[in-house]
């Protein structure tokens, strides 16, 4: 019998040797644990992750929210983030637009086989010190390996939980007529930077993605209870996707000042050459904001305080009429309709 | 139909090929079209291409009409 | 800044005091877009209506010619190149949308060139890039023809579907049925072919034509300066967008144009056959006509029922006054082309018009 000897003996050795993702590496064997161990636990060390079937979580008294979302994205790093970075921040962020202060999370990882090792740590780094930044604790995970083509390098699905404070209901049907809508920075960043890395489109932007947890924000506006009625994160399908979603579930009308909405003249230059729209574009770290009239104001002096949030402006108002629509005031001062996305946002010559 | 911008000449490069700004964001684009087109000329662009050069001493801000127009204040 | 939107408002107060009953027509589907998103059309009076004509390539391109496009991602080892504009068109019975779905290779692009890019790192396909466009596009598809020929690609070939825009306005013209005052010319096709082809229309039918840029300002501008022919009788071809357009349009482009494709007849969604209007590629580049490298025969044009797309094309009627138009036709489920391409009259009209403005 030949003497098997392509089986590593030392960990350095399984170290150096596997430098990518094999299929074993989702076997739930020897090798998952190693890859467990050296990654997602070295990363993401915390006294909740004991590795039993299930995290077991102490909640305080309150109101618990829940959210999942799964992340996919070409590429996998770009200006101003990463995959793992996104997926902190899109449930962090989906968390905070309900009120609640994000406490755990779970991930999970559909890797495709042969993906590099070194990009994994890095994704699983990045998520780390996402996650430090918010204050919200990894607590389980899971990962699974799939064959060559059977998906696009990496996957993440991320659920977080988070408290909602008393006296807080962030909730469409709450906007009312006379509310006031802001949002909290510029709009699109995310989307172009996103776009100009694709390829077949050879251009250079300066764009970066705003990709960012807005916790410091969820603790500001926690202060001010009822008078805050919705908020909502502009991701796909951008601001207009937003404030439609919220026209109809509230049954109000809004009206928004095209000259009022925060657009990088970076953004708009690259937006009007691919024939794309900023307001349809995609945000990972912003957000937008209903708020009682009189405390709008307010609302925004405190946003222009928070780095993440100086940008924000006050874009504009609801109405009572035309109920479920969405209404954009022109530079010429006329009235438009700001629709919904309709299908891919692709570049366009015409 | 057809959408154009109007993008800044930064570098002529071998083959036609012109670097240019619109915004802040910069992209190749070929000059072929435009052969005379010199360096911190506005260009239109459509299609990866530079249609025409852009003369700056007709710009938007003109007003062409502005006399005649006041006789309808 | 604030000089300029004075201007402005000044240009639509003249614009807004006018008060013979006038009709024009904008031919270009950018203007279409424009118009719609700034509001102008709202702002206007009741007497001075805007109509919108076939100005956009992807809505003027017939159902036929999409099925060939789709016939041919089903060869294998194709891909298909094109700009993001195409698509979501529907065939009779597919979109490149579905294609893609269903496994066909097709990769928007944002240049022609680009496509080259794709010929050259992929020896072993047959890259087809999907010519669409009117004269301001036709130049830029022609030197990627000389460039690949030069390069020797022979994996390289272009599905030309390009039109020529002339012949559709004189067939619009020609049409007793249609009733314009004035025309607001497409400023970008005009950087190419310049002010003559109008000349010849605005002397022959005795109607004005203003080139027009695509800025608010220039678009009040164009009306204000058709308004102001109309009143003194003129008929006149003229050009607001000076700042881009040449009187003789740009001769390179022109020449480019000339030396790659020959003028055929076109079939037009709506308008039917119009002769000269389409762009074939000439004896020279033959091997790298897609439609012949690939033996796409010329396919069977299935009229959809009920839409009223030609009308709107020809300017006869409004979206609105479609019977489809916001019920059986919107820009999630389009039925006719008008409501599927995003400068298409129809979707404009269902995007930008408040409710009222719905019919």
């Amino acid at each position: 019998m030949q003497p098997i000897t392509d089986i590593p003996r030392r960990k350095e050795e399984v170290k150096m040797k596997q430098e990518r993702i094999l299929m074993a590496h989702g076997s739930g064997g020897l090798m998952s644990q190693q890859l467990i161990d050296e990654i997602f636990k070295a990363a993401w060390n915390n006294e909740l992750m004991e590795m039993l079937d299930s995290a077991i979580l102490n909640l305080p008294a309150g109101r618990l929210a829940m959210s999942t979302d799964s992340f996919v994205i070409t590429p996998l790093f770009f200006p101003g983030g990463d995959i793992g970075k996104l997926s902190i921040c899109g449930t962090v962020n989906d968390l905070v637009a309900c009120g609640a202060k994000p406490l755990y999370m779970s991930t999970a990882f559909i890797i495709e086989e042969g993906f590099p090792l070194s990009d994994l740590r890095k994704i699983a780094e990045s998520m780390a010190v996402t996650a430090q930044e918010v204050g919200v604790k990894l607590v389980t995970g899971d990962t699974k390996v799939v064959e060559k083509g059977s998906a696009d390098g990496i996957f993440i699905n991320t659920t977080g939980i988070g408290i909602i404070p008393e006296g807080i209901n962030y909730r469409p049907q709450r906007v009312k007529p006379g509310d006031k809508i802001i949002v909290t920075g510029y709009m699109g960043d995310h989307g172009l930077a996103i776009m100009a890395q694709r390829e077949g489109l050879s251009f250079n932007t300066p764009a970066l993605s705003d990709c960012a947890p807005l916790y410091q924000l969820g603790q500001m506006t926690s202060q001010y209870g009822q008078a805050i009625k919705c908020m909502r994160d502009p991701t796909r399908g951008g601001l207009a996707t937003v404030l439609n979603e919220i026209a109809r579930q509230a049954g109000v009308g809004i009206r928004v000042k095209e000259s009022s909405i925060p657009v990088l003249e970076v953004i708009r230059g690259a937006c009007d050459m691919l024939g794309m729209d900023p307001l349809y574009m995609a945000n990972e770290g912003k957000m937008v904001i209903f708020t009682d009239a009189e405390k709008a104001d307010e609302i925004l002096a405190e946003l222009g305080k928070l780095s993440q949030t100086q940008n924000a402006a006050i874009i504009g108002e609801v109405y009572s009429d035309p109920a479920g629509m969405v209404l954009i005031e022109t530079e010429l001062g006329a009235e438009r309709i700001l629709g919904m996305l309709e299908g891919e946002h692709v570049p366009r010559i015409c | 139909m057809c959408l154009g911008v109007p993008a800044k000449v930064i570098e002529l490069m071998a083959n036609e090929v012109a670097r240019v700004d619109v915004n802040g964001n910069q992209t190749e684009i070929s000059v072929r079209l435009t052969p005379e087109v010199k360096i911190n000329e506005y260009v239109l662009v459509h299609a990866g291409f530079a249609m025409e050069i852009i003369d700056e001493s007709i710009a938007l801000e003109t007003m062409k009409y502005l006399e005649e127009l006041l006789q309808y204040e | 800044m604030s000089e300029i939107s004075d201007y402005q408002q000044q240009l639509l107060h003249a614009i807004q005091t006018e008060k013979a009953s006038v009709t024009l027509m904008e031919v270009c589907g950018t203007h279409t877009m424009a118009i719609a998103k700034s509001g102008i059309r709202e702002l206007l009076p009741p007497n001075i209506k805007l109509l919108s004509g076939p100005g956009c390539p992807v809505c003027v391109t017939s159902q036929g010619d999409i099925d060939a496009v789709i016939e041919l991602v089903r060869q294998k080892d194709i891909i298909l190149v094109t700009f993001g504009d195409m698509m979501r068109v529907p065939g009779t019975y597919s979109s490149l949308q579905e294609e893609r779905s269903q496994g066909a290779d097709i990769r928007i692009a944002y240049s022609p060139l680009d496509a080259l890019r794709v010929a050259r790192e992929n020896a072993d396909k047959e890259i087809v890039f999907l010519g669409i466009g009117f004269e301001t596009t036709a130049p830029a598809i022609a030197v990627t023809l000389e460039q690949a020929r030069s390069e020797g690609l022979g994996n390289f070939s272009v599905f030309s579907l390009h039109k020529v825009v002339p012949p559709a306005l004189e067939l619009i013209f020609s049409d007793p049925d249609i009733n314009v005052d004035g025309l607001i010319c497409p400023g970008h096709v005009s950087v190419v072919i310049g002010v003559e082809p109008y000349e010849i229309l605005a002397q022959k039918h005795r109607k004005p034509c203003v080139i027009t840029g695509f800025e608010t300002l220039d678009i009040l501008e164009g009306i204000y300066m058709l308004l102001k022919q109309i009143k003194q009788g003129d008929a006149q071809a003229e050009i607001q967008y000076r700042r881009v357009v040449k009187r003789e349009g740009n001769l390179v482009a022109r020449q480019s144009i000339e030396k790659v494709f020959k003028p055929v007849a076109a079939r037009w969604r709506g308008l039917g056959v119009i002769p000269d209007s389409g762009l074939a590629l000439r004896e020279e580049f033959e091997h790298m006509d897609a439609r012949l490298k690939f033996n796409i025969p010329e396919m069977e044009e299935i009229p959809i029922k009920g839409c009223a797309c030609g009308e709107v094309l020809t300017g006869k009627i409004s979206p609105p006054e479609c019977l489809l138009f916001g019920r059986a036709c919107t820009p999630l489920k389009p039925v006719g082309p008008c409501m599927v391409s995003h400068e298409g009259s129809c979707a404009a009209y269902y995007r930008y018009t408040p409710a009222k403005g719905r019919g």
